[in-house]
Parts: C-alpha cells; sequence; structure tokens
C-alpha cells in the first residue's frame, strides 16, 4: 500500500526536524527499539549466567526451591501472558488497519492480562512470604528440609535459589509495570485517535517491548518452576 | 507501511500452538526423562521464543536484516558470557589437585 | 567604524536562543555536547583532586596524611569518579554527540530528547554520587568485589552502585542514538566505506555500550540487593561465590576499557592525516580494527582474575584470548605512523597530542601483554605495574586523545581559535608530566610495590617522590587549556569554516554551524580523507 507524500513536508507535524522522511523516522524508531530489547537481553543475561552456575553447583536446593513454587499458578500467569501477546499482536494490526475502536479494546485487554499476571504473581510471592522462603532475616528451608529429606539439601544454597527467584522474578515484572504504564498511555492516545494507518509507531514498537516481556517469561517458567518436577521415590 | 498486515486467523493460530506448548512443558516436566527433562524443557521455550518472535514481532516478514542481526548478536553476546564463564566454572575440578 | 574584522553576527547554534531554559532543555545535538562538557569537566576535577590526595599521601613511606580508611576511600572514589563519570562519557558524549550528526550529513542525531535524558541521567548519577561522596564516601575499591562490598565495608556501597547504576543507563542511550544514526542517517551517497574513522569508531564503542553496561547494571543490583537484603549469592560462607561477581563485572568492565579508548582512537584518526596532509593508510584495515576490537574485547575478561582461583584452564584460555585483542590495536598503531610517512607533516597542538597518542598508548598496551602472560602476571598484578599500565592506556592515550580532539575541533564549536602557542606549551606540560608521573611506577610495581596500599617500604620513596612531582605538573597543564579555552570564547581570533584545511563533512559548514548543521544536506560523491584535492590552510592559524 503506497502512501502518497504529504503535499508540503514543512507541514508534516508528526515527523520529526532530523529526519527526512516518515518511513526514515519509523525504521529509526523500530531499530532503535530493537537494539533496546538487545541491552535488556544482556541485562537479564547477566541473572541468568548466576543462575546457571548456581544450578550447576546446587541442584538439589534448586530442584527442591523449584518444588515448592505452585505450578498452576505458574501455568496459569505464562498462558495469561501468552494471551496478552495475542491482544498486542491484533492490537497492531487493528491499528495497521485503522480500526480504532477495536485497537482500544484490545490495548484495554492487553492491561486487562498485564494486570492479571502481576495479580497472580503477587499471590505467589505473598505464598513465598508465609512459608518463609523470603530470602533475609525471616529466611528457613527447615520445611523443605524436612518435605524432601531424600534430596539432602542445604539451607544456604536454598536462599541462593530463592534470591535468584526473586531477582528474575521481581525484575521482570518491574518491566510488565514499565509495560502496563506505556500501554496505558498509548490506550489513551489510541481512544484520541491518535494512531493510523500512517502512524502508529508508538503501537508497534509498544508491541515489541511487551512481547520481550513475554520471552522472558517463556524461559523463567521452566528453570524457576520446572527443573524437577518428577515423582520422588 | 512497509510491513505486511497478517491475518488474524495467523496470530490466533500461533496463540493456539504457544499455549499447547504450555500445558505440554508443564506435564511433561512430571514425567521422569532424567537429564533430558531440562533439554525438553528449554527445547519448548525456544520453539514458543521463536513463534513470538518470527510472528508476533514480525521478524519473518520483515526486511530488515539489520533487525535479525541485532537479535542474533545480542543471542550471540549471552551465550559468549554464559559460555566462557562455564568454561571457568566446568574445569576448576579438573585443576584441583 | 571598527577596524578589527568582527563579522556581523550570523545566527548559530550558541546565539539562536539565550536562557537557561533553552540549555537545559535543549535537543540540539550541539548545545547538549556542550552540557556534557561541562559536567565532565567538573567530574574530571574532582577525581583529579582524589587523586593529588593519594599522591600527597604517598610521598612519604609511613601512612601520615589520611588514615588508613580514608584512604581506601580516597582511591575507591577516584577510580569511580573518573571512570563512570569522566572517562566512559568524554569522547563519546562531547565530541561524539556533537560531530557524529555532523560527519554523516544529518541535522542531529536520532532521538535528540533521549539524547537529553542521556545528560540528565549523568548529572542525576553525579549528584547521588556527590552526595555519596561528601557524606561518608565508599572504600570498597572501583571494583566492589565481594564479599567486602556486600558484607563487610561500613561505608555507602549501596548508593555509590545506584549511582553508577544510572550513569550506566546515560551511557547505553549514547550508544544506542549513535547506532541508529550511523545506521539510518547518512546523507545521500555516503556509504560505509566512505565514513571518517571517527565515525567507525563511535559505531564500535557504541556496539560495545550496548552490549555490555546491562550486564554492569544487573551486576551492581545484585550487589545492592545482597547488600540491602543480607542475600548470599556472593558470600562463600552461605554457599555464594565471590568470583561469580567477579565474572559478570569484568564481563563488562573490560570491555569498557575499549568504550574509554576506541573514541580516543577515532580522534587520531582525524588528526593525523589531516597534520600529515595525507589519506589514511589502510582505511579498511583500521575500519575493521575497530569492529575486531570491540568483539575480541568481549573475550578476555577473566585476565582481571589470573590469581583470583579460576581454573587454570581457563586462565589460559583468556591469556591466548588477550594476546589476540592486542593485534587490531597494533594494526591501528602502524596504519597511523604509516600515514605519517612521507607526509608533510605540521606540528600543532592536535598533532602534538595525536603523537603524544601513539607513544603512549603503545608503551600502555605492550604493558599489557606483560600482564597477559600468566608467568608474569603472578607477580606483577595487583603492584604498580598494572596501575601505570592503564595509566599509560587511559591517560597517555584517552585523555590525550580527548585534549587532542578538543583543541582540533575547538574552531568548529566555538567559532574561536585557542592560542596555538599556549596550546603547544600545555601540551608538552601534559606529555612530561604524565611521564614524570607514571613511568616511575612500572618500575615500582616491578620492584613489588603493592597497588591501593597507604603506606610502603622506605625504599620506595625516590620513585613515589618522581611520581607526585609529576603529578603536580601533569596537574599544571590540564589547568591551562581549561583557562585559554573560555579566554578564546571571547578574546581568541575569530574561525573560518575550515581552519586546518580538513577533509571531513563538519568542516564544509560554517564555524559555528547553524542549529540544523548545514543550509543544504550534502550529497556525497568522495572517499574519506581526500587530501590531494584539500588544499593546505593558507596561513597557519595562529591565535593572538
Amino acid at each position: 500500500m503506497a502512501d502518497s507524500p504529504p503535499l508540503a513536508v514543512e507541514h508534516d507535524e508528526g515527523l520529526h526536524h532530523q529526519f527526512v522522511d516518515r518511513e526514515q523516522q519509523r525504521n529509526a524508531a523500530s531499530l532503535g527499539m530493537w537494539l533496546f530489547l538487545g541491552t535488556e537481553v544482556m541485562f537479564f543475561g547477566g541473572m541468568f549466567c548466576a543462575y546457571l552456575i548456581y544450578r550447576y553447583w546446587y541442584y538439589k536446593e534448586f530442584a527442591a526451591g523449584s518444588r515448592s513454587l505452585d505450578i498452576w499458578l505458574g501455568t496459569t500467569n505464562t498462558a495469561v501472558l501468552i494471551c496478552s501477546s495475542l491482544t498486542v499482536a491484533l492490537g497492531v494490526r487493528a491499528a495497521q488497519m485503522g480500526k480504532r475502536k477495536l485497537l482500544v479494546l484490545l490495548l484495554l485487554l492487553t492491561l486487562v492480562f498485564g494486570l492479571g499476571f502481576l495479580g497472580i504473581k503477587g499471590v505467589e510471592w505473598y505464598d513465598k512470604y508465609v512459608e518463609h522462603h523470603i530470602p533475609g532475616a525471616s529466611f528457613s528451608a527447615q520445611d523443605l528440609i524436612e518435605q524432601y529429606p531424600q534430596l539432602h539439601i542445604d539451607p544456604a544454597p536454598t536462599q541462593i535459589y530463592f534470591s535468584l527467584y526473586f531477582a528474575m522474578t521481581g525484575l521482570h515484572a518491574l518491566h510488565m509495570i514499565v509495560g502496563v504504564g506505556i500501554f496505558c498511555f498509548l490506550t489513551y492516545y489510541a481512544w484520541r485517535g491518535r494512531y493510523t494507518p500512517q502512524y502508529h509507531t508508538p503501537v508497534e514498537i509498544g508491541g515489541l517491548y511487551w512481547h520481550f516481556v513475554d520471552l522472558i517469561w517463556i524461559y523463567l517458567f521452566p528453570l524457576l518452576y520446572l527443573i524437577d518436577r518428577k515423582p520422588l521415590k | 507501511m512497509s510491513e505486511p498486515i497478517l491475518s488474524s486467523k495467523l496470530y490466533v493460530g500461533i496463540w493456539a500452538a504457544l499455549m499447547c506448548l504450555t500445558v505440554i512443558t508443564a506435564s511433561v516436566a512430571f514425567v521422569d526423562l532424567g537429564p533430558l527433562n531440562t533439554v525438553v524443557a528449554l527445547v519448548i521455550a525456544t520453539f514458543k521464543a521463536l513463534l513470538v518472535v518470527l510472528f508476533f514481532m514480525h521478524v519473518k516478514y520483515t526486511s530488515e536484516k539489520l533487525t535479525k542481526m541485532v537479535i542474533v548478536c545480542a543471542l550471540f553476546w549471552l551465550l559468549i558470557l554464559l559460555f566462557l564463564s562455564l568454561a571457568d566454572y566446568g574445569t576448576r575440578a579438573m585443576t584441583r589437585t | 567604524m571598527a577596524t578589527t574584522a568582527i563579522p556581523v553576527e550570523r545566527e548559530h547554534y550558541l546565539n539562536t536562543d539565550y536562557g537557561i531554559r533553552s540549555w537545559l532543555l535543549a535537543t540540539d545535538h550541539k548545545r547538549i555536547a556542550l552540557l556534557y562538557l561541562v559536567t565532565i569537566t567538573l567530574f574530571f576535577f574532582i577525581g583529579g583532586f582524589f587523586a593529588l590526595l593519594i599522591r600527597l599521601e604517598l610521598l612519604t613511606p609511613a601512612g601520615d596524611l589520611v588514615l588508613a580508611d580514608t584512604y581506601n576511600k580516597l582511591f575507591t572514589m577516584h577510580g569511580q569518579v573518573m571512570i563512570f563519570f569522566f572517562l566512559i562519557p568524554s569522547i563519546p558524549a562531547v565530541l561524539g554527540n556533537f560531530l557524529v550528526p555532523m560527519m554523516v550529513g544529518a541535522k542531529d542525531l536520532a532521538f535528540p530528547r533521549i539524547n537529553l535524558l542521556s545528560w540528565y541521567l549523568l548529572v542525576g548519577a553525579g549528584v547521588l554520587m556527590l552526595h555519596c561522596i561528601i557524606t561518608g564516601g565508599v572504600d570498597s575499591g572501583w571494583t566492589f568485589y565481594t564479599p567486602f562490598s556486600t558484607a563487610f565495608s561500613n561505608t555507602k556501597v549501596i548508593e555509590a552502585g545506584l549511582a553508577i547504576f544510572i550513569a550506566g543507563f546515560s551511557s547505553i542511550l549514547t550508544g544506542l542514538n549513535f547506532v541508529v544514526t550511523i545506521h539510518r542517517m547518512r546523507a545521500p551517497g555516503l556509504t560505509w566505506s566512505r565514513l571518517p574513522l571517527f565515525i567507525w569508531a563511535h559505531y564500535a564503542t557504541s556496539i560495545i555500550q550496548l552490549l555490555g553496561t546491562p550486564v554492569l547494571a544487573i551486576t551492581l543490583l545484585l550487589v545492592v540487593f545482597e547488600r540491602a537484603f543480607h542475600l548470599g549469592i556472593f558470600d562463600p560462607t552461605r554457599g555464594g561465590d565471590p568470583l561469580l561477581f567477579q565474572h559478570l563485572f569484568w564481563f563488562y568492565s573490560h570491555p569498557a576499557v575499549y568504550i574509554m579508548i576506541l573514541p580516543a582512537m577515532g580522534v587520531v584518526a582525524e588528526i593525523i592525516p589531516c597534520f600529515s596532509r595525507k589519506r589514511i593508510f589502510g582505511y579498511s584495515a583500521v575500519a575493521m580494527s575497530s569492529i575486531a576490537i570491540a568483539v575480541f574485547g568481549f573475550l578476555v575478561w577473566a585476565h582481571h582474575m589470573f590469581v583470583a582461583g579460576i581454573s587454570l584452564y581457563s586462565a589460559m584460555i583468556f591469556s591466548i584470548l588477550s594476546y589476540l585483542v592486542a593485534v587490531p590495536s597494533a594494526i591501528k598503531v602502524f596504519n597511523w605512523t604509516a600515514t605519517m610517512y612521507k607526509g608533510s607533516i605540521h606540528f600543532e597542538t592536535p598533532m602534538l597530542y595525536a603523537m603524544g597518542f601513539i607513544g603512549l598508548f603503545t608503551v600502555g598496551g605492550l604493558t599489557g601483554l606483560f600482564l597477559a602472560a600468566l608467568g608474569i602476571d603472578v607477580h606483577v598484578t595487583d603492584t604498580y605495574f598494572v596501575i601505570a599500565h592503564f595509566h599509560y592506556i587511559m591517560v597517555g592515550g584517552a585523555v590525550m586523545g580527548y585534549l587532542g580532539g578538543l583543541h582540533f575541533w575547538w574552531p568548529k564549536i566555538s567559532g574561536r581559535l585557542y592560542p596555538e602557542w599556549l596550546g603547544k606549551f600545555a601540551a608538552l606540560t601534559v606529555f612530561l608530566g604524565f611521564n614524570l608521573t607514571f613511568f616511575p611506577q612500572f618500575i615500582l610495581g616491578y620492584l613489588g610495590m603493592p597497588r591501593r596500599y597507604w603506606e610502603y617500604p622506605a625504599e620506595f620513596q625516590v620513585l613515589n617522590v618522581l611520581s607526585t612531582a609529576g603529578s603536580t605538573i601533569l596537574a599544571v597543564g590540564y589547568v591551562l587549556p581549561m583557562i585559554y579555552f573560555l579566554w578564546s570564547m571571547r578574546y581568541g581570533k575569530i574561525a573560518d569554516g575550515n581552519p586546518w584545511g580538513a577533509a571531513g563533512l563538519e568542516w564544509k559548514t560554517t564555524s559555528p554551524p547553524p542549529t540544523d548543521n548545514f543550509r543544504e544536506i550534502p550529497e556525497v560523491s568522495w572517499e574519506a580523507y581526500n587530501y590531494d584535492e584539500i588544499p593546505s590552510p593558507a596561513e597557519v592559524p595562529v591565535g593572538r
């Protein structure tokens, strides 16, 4: 679908002055977001490195810690995020086709899913709090030691597992909150009619960010929840 | 503008695949496959990730080679970090007297 | 009627708008570059002040100027301020911000508001750092090694860690802006192989900033969490591994040294051809070497950990890789030297700094190879040999490159010429002061004086006194440009568009440039460094 160029470039207010045309502006925004996501890969990657080393050293404690997480809540949350990625993708499509009302609906649904994810995460963390699995002064691995005597786990490495659990899910949740914030803005501007088939770059790159947060979770889920779930003898 | 508009059927199809894979990965975790459990979980996760990146994030349909370059580089650099760190940890036992 | 020929002021980026708001809310990359110039100069003097106190303490073998704990804080904060608040931003944020859009023929960077955000992040981080310094400081060493930083230090580790965390994002966003600008906003006809090597250098630097800094960010965050919530991730008594911290820390901090040196190499690659009136020798080799340094630089980090407890096999791998990373740097040195061969050499101030760079960087780089050898490293690691090595590169290299670049592009930035004879004098003062400060430290390290020690055996005193004497001369050399640059803004000779007769798109516009850089975006049909086509400037620009 070819766009006719604007009649007078000087009056194209959506075009920032450093760019030659809309396409250059859009390509720059897209490249900028992909580069930023690349930095996020390295940011989470540092934690994945720590996780990798300590899982290598303390497999039993990681297995026990993993078992203490609620696999059904974790699976549900994974499904919630996948649904949110669907609504985001369909939202970008709606923006491409100029369907304002549909776009707003899909963005709102995305927000619902995102907040749902955060809510479930809050429940899971509360459970950890009640079980004294939050690292720090009140940490206790005694319940796991008694529950899984065949694993012969030590308390200190178990605390390392939970430290990494909270660091990784915590930073993921923080990114989720930022995503929710971004999508609040997107929903508002979409409702105000700012996005057209010619200009919906913020929806596209906001969508890329949201999908990325989903991607991180796609890896966090098996790494944290599914370390060792086989039936114990 | 330069990106094609994909059909909603395609998106829903990818969504369905992702949901199925999620159920599979959670279920397989209860089956004893020994060390393969981890491998299977990560392979499924990677497949899900590919679906999200290629279809939801439009990488399959973009004409921008630079986007793919950025993704490959980021992953490659992560592998450098993981692999060279592991090279230390993995060989420490070998040098212990 | 005035007889001094001051032309009627035409509009340019400095006079287009006045008032503090027009500066603090500027999105013009050139104004943001000047905001950075002011900020990092301030931090340079703060870091320099700590250095002065260190050198004063080391005048005598006994620890008699400050307490031992205070001395720990001095070298820690000297390192942190100089690295994160001066060196890492320096050339990219000042010269890069100013020149990258102009050199690619663009009106501004891709994301001007993110550029301004970068500056505010650095300022915010700097305020936090200053607060940390004033309210007690931090004594963990700039390297934050655990478990001392996480469990035993009684100083403000969290605050310093957070300040550097925020500064890291400033660095990441600058890199992001450069990469997008260079890829997407080059003028018509400006292919990759016609780009100035300054651009290649900043492109490579930006890649490092994007890929490495996030790992520092997460590492410092984990240190902050560990200290705040008493976790045990890096505590050996609770199952943690202090070496994991070091792996994660050095994964960034080694490539960080390439963030600090690559831009300076880019500056040198612009100065040498101009003052040799010759095309650069081996353009492709130099361009590819920049990329090679960026890539290989990520493969060598554990050479900082040879004696820390990593496995011998991984030490061997990292040692070999460290030798490999020296090759592209050497290629650059050969190419710069070959450029000068049979050139028509002019010894203006920028050239003096560039030549000083080549010599001092070579010494620093070669001594790095000494350290990369496992056997030698056992003896000289954590001694003054290491300190001399990295100061030769950081100060003899990066800072000289920065000063050379400031002098070279000063006419473009300010529209004025600095006084040339003073420039030469300051350059020579810096060179002399630098060598007197740091060469004795190679000997001290070889003889066994450890680093980070506040007292030392009496037999090391003479060399320490020489080093301190050198540092005062060096300080004079650094203060002089500050004074005469400021002086030149009011009283300096007015510069025309191209006082050096240099190649590059930035010299095709007025000095100072208009806000949008060019009257018309140029269309490029010539190769870089086309000095056979550019005439020498009619007279050597001499300031009065």
